[in-house]
């Protein structure tokens, strides 16, 4: 894209050529490169192609309109980005076009019609008189130049002779070849572009689905040939499945693309390192083609796909294929203390109910492994696998839902094990997580019979009546009257705290005492409280068989307590114990036809060549204007190269040296 | 002395004879190690290996006969890292008995030697330019030589050490964040050497060095906070033979980025230096502008290159490891982004003619982009790129 060649201005110019001149323009140019980079930009910051409830979410309904129409959230396929793009190719090609007939000729023209004053303007030239004849002189010289590469040729033009000398035509080449490949890569990467799906849908031809339904209820005008030349999408395959379609994800719904073939996936693989971290990810395929004598039984890994009719098929991601969990369901509202159990598969949802609610439980997800950075004792982080875990949606009647993830064994916390159940409103949210403790058998039943203890108002009344009994009888002045309200106190604070925990009772203490005694009222709650919560937890030690409660036992009921009042945050009157599965897998392809890929190839090809004889060959001329004297010769070396001037001096000073030897008069540059 | 030699090289014919023994000495050397690798290890490379390194070797020949002093460098190098072989004998365990391993050649104790290496190297170059002293300014490139020394033979024993820790994780230690940064600074630190050499000028080192220490610091806080040092085995998407070449190729790129922008700087100080103080040390000690405008464009230039490859090398990875050669994934794009600021770059220079300031400032702002898309990304944006997170 050099200028040089504009400068011949004419008065009358048409607006084609005006316009020519524009598109051609080294402006232009170096606008579009900074706009491409700018606009770029948008789509790294912003992430792409998320779903468009997030972005809700995210931006507000009034920004989510106007990024939505401006199709930020997907930037690259975006009308006005697609305009930048083919100006730029055409920006491009016009400045090619133009400038190749100058630089062919420039390329391969030795220039032997130049003015003598010309050459004397260079910044390098140098002149002498040398005793030869300008005819057998200048055979010398063309001698010297043709041993140092360059192409020479001498013309006679009567009353002096010219020698001109190039190499490094290349470079202009490579100027060439580095703007075409810019061309080419942007067809074939336009090849692969959704911009046909784009135009398709433009004309009405072709529908985004965004309902979710399975492929084969997706209608016609949302499901595109085999025939489709270029594609790419990706597809879940449960172990033992097959597919024979491929979902293309557009903006905020999907196209259904038929594949010539069916891709079966017998067995999905991941084997681990010790650490625990992933080592490979492997799927056994089988194709079944009508076109091939026998299915193709294939395995395919990251980084090693397989191609098949053009259309390569690559390990992209895995997920659950449905696996069968056994769940353990125990009551978090104290109203029974052993678990009913169920069995479900992943993807199924299943009712639930409590005397007062209905639920739905929808399984999502099961894994097997959970490698998570944990801290160690020397302050760094380590690598821990956590175990098995599965996430759920618990669905109200009002279809109001709450995600969860239980992991399927405890989990050690300073020395204590405690079961994690993470919770959010909707996935924009990071889980939290609640610590049920396990108890001494490692299970919740622990937990639970104490739960449902303090809200059984049978024994929450025996131990509180009992526990006043023996504090009224180590008191010396009993006042029946006051004994009665402490009773009642200490009920109403047990009672608070089986639905709220600490918070219910700060709150109660904030709202009905002076400002002044707060700490003083609370301190005292507290503590009949926790005389109150011993007593009942006693009971449920003595249910285990145990009289005299350890240090440990003791640690659980300060966990338990806590746990207690994270419960009405958790939202779930119910508590799902991961107890068994049978994992089945699913592998995820990411299937792909690209027929632009190797245009693309080719135009880096192309474009690399071209960089590197535009930067590393330089274009050197010589000229050697010589005229007969009296004696011999006078000649005049001129010389010019476009890189390395570094390098050129250097040559330029040996051919000096050589061809006007320094013993012959002669002018310094 | 340059013109006679020039003069010599104009009459003397054919590339045969103007070799040299040492040249001789060289290819027969790079050629005899290539096979020894061949014969010894061929059984367990794949095509792709072999022809990475056939192509290694014949560029190193070029290499060495292009640019002398790398001969003896890589066979300092190599003689490094082979002790540090030896020393281990095949045994991780070695480290902690070993005086040599635990203070020399271990992967990491040479890591730590180019490090404190490099930081002498940056504070004598300064040191020499201000005392305007040429023996200091010398030393400064003697710790340099010895610094890239360290770096890469540290290297090519943690290569060994990747084996070592577990034969299964085995990889090329240019994977992780840590590895590229020590690549990071050899290369750098190599790149430097050469345009030093050329130029013959060394009062620039210590701008040049000034980055590498940059990612030094960086370097050192990454092993002490992190300990990023240690060996994991690699995910299955970088398990791969395009690792070999996409990353070291990617950091030539951002080696000459990164010099570029630091004569760049350069640059600046001596244009306000000859403003504000003609006589001062900047004005009269650092190279001309025509000189480090000639540089920071060859340095640009080479990095817009190999960058170019790199990023060709990368789509082709991708479309081989992700399903397609370009997928608008964050890196991918900062990739495009610092594409097209050197190219806008290069076109201003070459057909508008630009020099001076404005190109310095540019090249400035260019590394940052450049940072960005080789920190910031993995920083700040999520994408397929997200394994080089902190």
């Amino acid at each position: 894209m050099q200028d040089q060649t504009a400068q011949t201005a004419r008065p009358h110019r048409s607006t084609a050529s005006v316009l020519l001149e524009f598109l051609g323009s080294m402006n232009l140019a170096i606008t579009l490169l900074v706009a491409l980079a700018i606009a770029s930009v948008i789509g790294t910051v912003l992430q792409q192609n998320q779903p468009y409830t997030g972005y809700l979410i995210k931006f507000g309904p009034f920004w989510h309109e106007i990024f939505r129409g401006l199709g930020l959230y997907d930037v690259y396929s975006a009308g006005w980005f697609m305009f930048i793009l083919v100006f730029l190719v055409t920006s491009t090609s016009v400045c090619v076009w133009r400038h190749t007939p100058a630089m062919l000729r420039d390329m391969r023209h030795l220039r032997t019609k130049v003015q003598e004053k010309s050459l004397r303007g260079f910044q390098h030239q140098v002149e002498g008189e040398v005793q030869q004849a300008p005819k057998a002189y200048l055979a010398e010289a063309a001698a010297v130049f043709a041993r140092q590469g360059y192409r020479t040729k001498i013309e006679d033009h009567g009353d002096h002779q010219v020698l001109a000398a190039m190499k490094g035509g290349a470079s202009r080449l490579g100027y060439l070849l580095a703007h075409v490949a810019i061309v080419v890569i942007c067809v074939g990467g336009m090849l692969d572009s959704k911009l046909s799906l784009r135009i398709a849908e433009l004309a009405g031809q072709l529908k985004i689905e965004t309902r979710n339904v399975p492929a084969t209820e997706v209608p016609a005008i949302s499901r595109l040939g085999s025939g489709n030349p270029s594609f790419r999408g990706s597809v879940e395959v449960p172990e033992g499945g097959a597919a024979n379609v491929v979902f293309l994800s557009v903006r905020d719904g999907y196209l259904v693309q038929e594949l010539p073939f069916r891709i079966e996936v017998k067995e999905f693989r991941v084997e681990h390192h010790s650490t625990g971290q992933p080592k490979s990810f492997e799927s056994d395929l089988v194709i079944h083609d009508p076109d091939l004598p026998e299915p193709l039984e294939r395995t395919i890994a990251v980084n090693h796909p397989l191609v098949h009719k053009g259309i390569a098929i690559y390990q992209a991601s895995f997920g659950d294929g449905g696996s069968l969990l056994d769940l353990g369901i125990w009551m978090l509202d104290g109203r029974a203390v052993t678990p009913f159990t169920m069995q479900g598969r992943v993807f199924d949802s299943y009712p639930l109910e409590t005397p007062d609610k209905t639920y739905r439980l929808e399984l999502m997800n099961f894994s097997l492994f959970n490698v998570r950075p944990t801290p160690t004792d020397d302050g760094g982080t380590d690598l821990r696998n956590m175990g098995p875990s599965f996430t759920f949606r618990l669905r109200e009647a009002t279809g109001e839902a709450r995600e969860y993830e239980n992991y399927m064994t405890p989990v050690m916390q300073e020395g204590r094990l405690f079961f994690l159940s993470g919770v959010r409103e909707s996935p924009a949210e990071p889980f939290r997580y609640l610590h049920l403790p396990a108890g001494p058998d490692g299970t919740p039943a622990r937990f639970v019979t104490l739960l449902a203890y303090l809200n059984n108002p049978v024994i929450v009344d025996a131990v509180i009546e009992q526990t006043a009994a023996i504090a009224f009888d180590q008191a010396t002045n009993a006042d029946p009257e006051a004994r009665a309200q402490i009773i009642a106190s200490m009920k109403r604070l047990v009672g608070l705290f089986a639905a709220g925990g600490y918070e219910a009772i700060a709150r109660e203490v904030e709202t009905h005492t002076a400002p002044e005694r707060v700490e003083e009222v609370a301190g005292i709650f507290i503590r009949v409280l926790h005389t109150a919560l011993q007593g009942i937890y006693m009971q449920v030690l003595a249910e285990e068989g145990i009289d005299a409660p350890s240090e440990a036992d003791q640690v659980f009921l300060e966990d338990a307590a806590i746990t207690i009042g994270a419960l009405p945050f958790y939202g779930s009157p119910f508590l799902f114990q991961l107890t068994g599965f049978e994992h089945v897998e699913a592998s995820g392809l990411q299937i792909a036809k690209a027929p632009g890929q190797n245009v693309v190839y080719l135009g880096s090809l192309m474009l690399i060549v071209g960089i590197f004889l535009l930067f590393y060959v330089a274009q050197r001329r010589y000229w050697v204007w010589a005229t007969p004297t009296a004696t011999g010769t006078r000649a005049l070396l001129a010389g010019s190269s476009n890189r390395n001037v570094m390098e050129f001096e250097q040559e330029f000073a040996g051919l000096s040296r050589r061809l006007l030897p320094a013993d012959v008069a002669r002018d310094a540059p | 002395m340059s013109v006679t030699r020039e003069v010599m090289e104009l009459e003397a014919p054919g590339l045969l004879r103007r070799l040299t023994r040492i040249d001789w000495g060289w290819a027969v050397l790079v050629v005899g190690a290539t096979l020894y690798t061949l014969i010894a290890f061929g059984a367990r490379m794949d095509g792709y290996q072999i022809g990475t390194l056939i192509v290694s070797a014949a560029g190193g020949t070029w290499l060495g006969r292009f640019w002398k002093p790398f001969r003896t460098y890589a066979v300092i190098v190599a003689l490094l890292s082979l002790f540090g072989l030896w020393r281990y004998g095949g045994e991780l365990a070695s480290a902690d008995g070993d005086f040599f391993l635990k203070y020399l050649v271990s992967g990491q104790s040479a890591v730590m030697w180019m490090c404190a290496l490099f930081f002498m190297s940056t504070a004598a170059y300064f040191a020499g330019l201000f005392a305007r002293s040429d023996f200091t300014l010398r030393v400064g490139s003697a710790l340099t030589w010895s610094a890239a020394t360290f770096g890469l033979a540290g290297l090519f024993v943690r290569w060994r050490e990747t084996y070592l820790t577990n034969p299964e994780w085995g990889y090329i230690p240019v994977s992780n964040l840590y590895e590229v940064f020590v690549l990071f600074c050899v290369i750098t630190g190599l790149m430097y050497l050469y345009y030093e050499g050329r130029t013959r000028n060394r009062a620039m080192g210590g701008f040049a060095m000034l980055v590498v220490s940059a990612a030094v610091g960086f370097l050192l806080w990454y092993v002490f906070d992190r300990g990023a040092h240690e060996i994991r085995p690699l995910v299955p998407a970088l398990q791969s033979w395009w690792m070999k070449i996409h990353v070291p190729t990617n950091f030539v790129g951002y080696g000459g980025f990164a010099i570029a922008a630091m004569l760049g700087v350069a640059q600046l100080l001596r244009n306000r230096a000859e403003r504000v103080k003609p006589q001062g040390l900047l004005a009269t000690r650092l190279p001309s502008s025509v000189v480090l405008d000639d540089l920071m464009y060859k340095l640009i230039a080479v990095g817009f290159a190999f960058f170019t490859i790199a990023t060709v090398l990368g789509a082709m990875w991708a479309a081989e490891a992700w399903g397609g050669y370009w997928s608008w994934d964050p890196k991918e794009t900062w990739a495009l982004i610092v594409w097209l600021n050197y190219a806008a770059w290069l076109h201003m220079r070459f057909s508008k003619g630009w020099r001076g300031a404005p190109m310095a400032w540019w090249a400035v702002i260019g590394l940052f982009i450049t940072t960005f898309a080789f920190l910031g990304v993995n920083m700040f944006l999520s994408g397929l790129h997200s394994y080089g997170e902190l």
